[in-house]
């Protein structure tokens, strides 16, 4: 259970550190996603993992951290609503700025990366 | 009434923020109100500071928990005299910055002064809390606040500043959040007290990973303050602000600052066995060159606005050295400059604004434009802020940065440290007389005689350039203050003694 569960916190992390690290509004902020997911199943296990366990004593012959879950409900909320300003940030910032880049304008190199496919998209 | 005075500088913005999105003061009429509202809450709050401020000076330092959970399960938030400087000095920063919005810049949107609240609640919290995922909370309150604020009055560099500022806090909230998992997972406490008596009792196993959480949060924290290489985003970010938030902004750094001063004095402070001072070899050359890159930046300043965000990060600079001392001594010099600096920064962006309003479309860009029409008393605010950020005498600049000096004891470090404060100094002096000149002195044509500053605008910047002089004619009180709270900061033994826990039961 420990390996799946690293295998896929690390999967989350790297493919939200790859998408953040991109140049346009979208994929950053889907890179944002992926990492706060990944947070919140990292802050999960912080508590270790445990099956069958209940939060609440005496209800269960084993016990589980009550404290991680905690604190997974406030980062799912606080990320929520970040994640939801940063959207429509972007939204702002396509209307302002007359492009979806995180720099504003398009990088000097854009015209040779993008033109196969600028056509058809 | 005085065992809750602790959560009061965080109720009262919390409570009156809401209040303000309420019918009597919600609406584009009602702006009356909400400048009345604000000014009774900046007062309530700042009366309240300084209430909580002399009990801590009479009584100690105390805790208030939350619900009355103790510690080490429960929230608690930590009063002592750091804590407590900072919060006044929010206050004090806060009031500033809304009398300058008076004067108009809190009309351009709707929810200025409720946003402000918000902002300085979240401040506040972060000075006060002694726990680390509630300072997380607060660090987002501060954040999210500070994202609207940014994009007030809305326009294109807003926008575009804002997209950085908040990506950038947003992966730094994830890591946050990584850090402090990594941290309960080895010590099983979020208590900032407690975590420093169980970071003594790991296993050698745990020491690695408690060792990388302690290193994330320098990152986070090094995010905040603009330590370089992660301050990228504050000249822009600052400039791009209207001038009443890059005012207040002048505070957010700080926040950071205090975050690594109070982390890692308590938690891997020389109580933590194999991890005391870890970050020590990491802050020192990280100090220098934050000053080093702040000065280059003062020197290619375009515009005032700039410049006085690079003055921000050479203070930070400044202020790293001083916890790369980690001596009390050095703690007590660092917290006088970061008073001084935070106060005459948020000065200096308020001057910038009042700058560019009479100088039309050049703002405060060093150009040649139509002159300034009240030469006279923009003049003299501009010299008394550029005096006391250079450190010359007889301001309060002056004193901070000879503390910090005097506070360098051995041969190397006096080798490392007098050098780079004193050239940044230098520069600063350079850069700065600089803009003053293009400003004032290289005109053409008269100036416009139709833009008068209003009163709100002059008593905005006034009162903040008023701490410098005040910190120099009180300054053995303050320095006496200013020592005790490090002699607090660094007695761990007092703090776990307040907070009821037990040294090396687990």
């Amino acid at each position: 259970m420990e390996a799946l569960y690293v295998f896929c916190v690390g999967i989350l992390t790297f493919s939200g550190i790859f998408l953040c690290l991109r140049g346009r509004t979208f994929p950053v902020v889907l890179g944002l996603t992926l990492l706060s997911y990944a947070v919140n199943l990292f802050l999960f296990s912080s508590g270790r993992l445990r099956l069958d366990g209940a939060a609440i004593l005496g209800t269960s012959e084993s016990y589980t951290d009550p404290l991680p879950q905690a604190l997974v409900l406030t980062a799912i909320v606080i990320g929520f609503a970040m994640i939801a300003f940063v959207v429509i940030l972007a939204m702002r910032a396509r209307a302002d700025l007359g492009n979806d880049f995180v720099d504003g304008r398009e990088p000097p190199d854009a015209d040779q990366a993008i033109k196969p496919t600028r056509g058809k998209v | 009434m005085s065992e809750h005075l602790a959560i009061l500088p965080i109720l009262i913005p919390l409570f009156g923020g809401l209040f303000m999105l309420l019918p009597p003061f919600a609406g584009p009429q009602k702006y009356q109100y909400r400048r009345v509202a604000t000014l009774v809450l900046m007062l309530l709050q700042i009366g309240c500071s300084v209430l909580l401020m002399l009990q801590v000076i009479n009584q100690g330092a105390t805790f208030y928990a939350v619900g009355n959970w103790q510690p080490p399960f429960g929230i608690v938030l930590f009063a002592d005299r750091l804590a407590l400087l900072l919060v006044l000095l929010n206050g004090i920063l806060g009031l500033g910055a809304t009398l300058y919005a008076f004067a108009g810049s809190d009309r351009e949107g709707k929810y200025f002064h409720p946003l402000l609240q918000f902002q300085l609640m979240g401040i506040n919290g972060a000075f006060l809390t002694g726990d680390l995922f509630n300072l997380f909370v607060f660090f987002e309150v501060l954040l999210i606040a500070s994202y609207a604020l940014l994009v007030h009055g809305g326009g294109k560099q807003k926008t575009l500043a804002n997209v950085h500022y908040v990506i950038l806090n947003l992966i730094g909230s994830s890591l946050f959040l990584f850090a402090l998992g990594t941290l309960y997972g080895t010590t099983g406490t979020l208590n900032i007290a407690d975590m420093s008596l169980r970071i003594a009792q790991l296993s050698a196993g745990e020491l690695v990973i408690a060792k990388a959480g302690g290193l994330l949060l320098l990152i986070v924290f090094g995010l905040k303050a603009a330590m370089l290489p992660l301050h990228f985003w504050l000249p822009r970010t600052y400039a791009a602000a209207p001038a009443a938030v890059a005012a207040l902004f002048a505070i957010m750094t700080k926040v950071g600052i205090y975050g690594i001063f109070r982390v890692y004095t308590v938690i891997f402070g020389e109580q933590a066995g194999e991890l005391a001072g870890m970050v020590q070899p990491w802050i020192w050359p990280l100090a220098f060159l934050t000053i080093t890159i702040g000065a280059i930046g003062a020197l290619a300043s375009p515009n005032l606005r700039h410049l006085a965000a690079n003055l921000v990060i050479i203070s930070v600079g400044t202020l790293l050295v001083a916890f790369a001392l980690r001596t009390p001594e050095a703690t007590a010099a660092g917290l006088f400059y970061l008073v001084h600096s935070t106060l005459v920064t948020g000065a200096l962006f308020l001057i910038a604004d009042m700058l560019g309003q009479q100088r039309g479309k050049a703002l405060d860009w060093f150009v040649m434009a139509r002159k300034v029409s009240q030469p006279a008393l923009l003049g003299i605010l501009f010299f008394v802020a550029a005096m006391t950020v250079a450190g010359l005498p007889p301001f309060s600049g002056f004193i901070g940065k000879l503390v910090i000096l005097q506070s360098a004891h051995s041969a190397a470090e006096m080798l490392w440290i007098w050098p780079i404060i004193l050239i940044a100094g230098l520069v600063s002096i350079v850069a700065l007389s600089r803009a003053g000149t293009t400003l004032f002195w290289r005109y053409s044509g008269e100036g416009d005689n139709t833009q008068k500053l209003s009163r709100w605008q002059i008593s905005g910047a006034i009162l903040l350039l008023l701490g410098s002089p005040l910190m120099v004619i009180f300054g053995a009180s303050v320095t006496d203050y200013t020592q005790a709270a490090a002699t607090q900061l660094h007695g761990l033994q007092g703090l776990f003694e307040v907070m009821n826990l037990q040294g090396g039961s687990k």
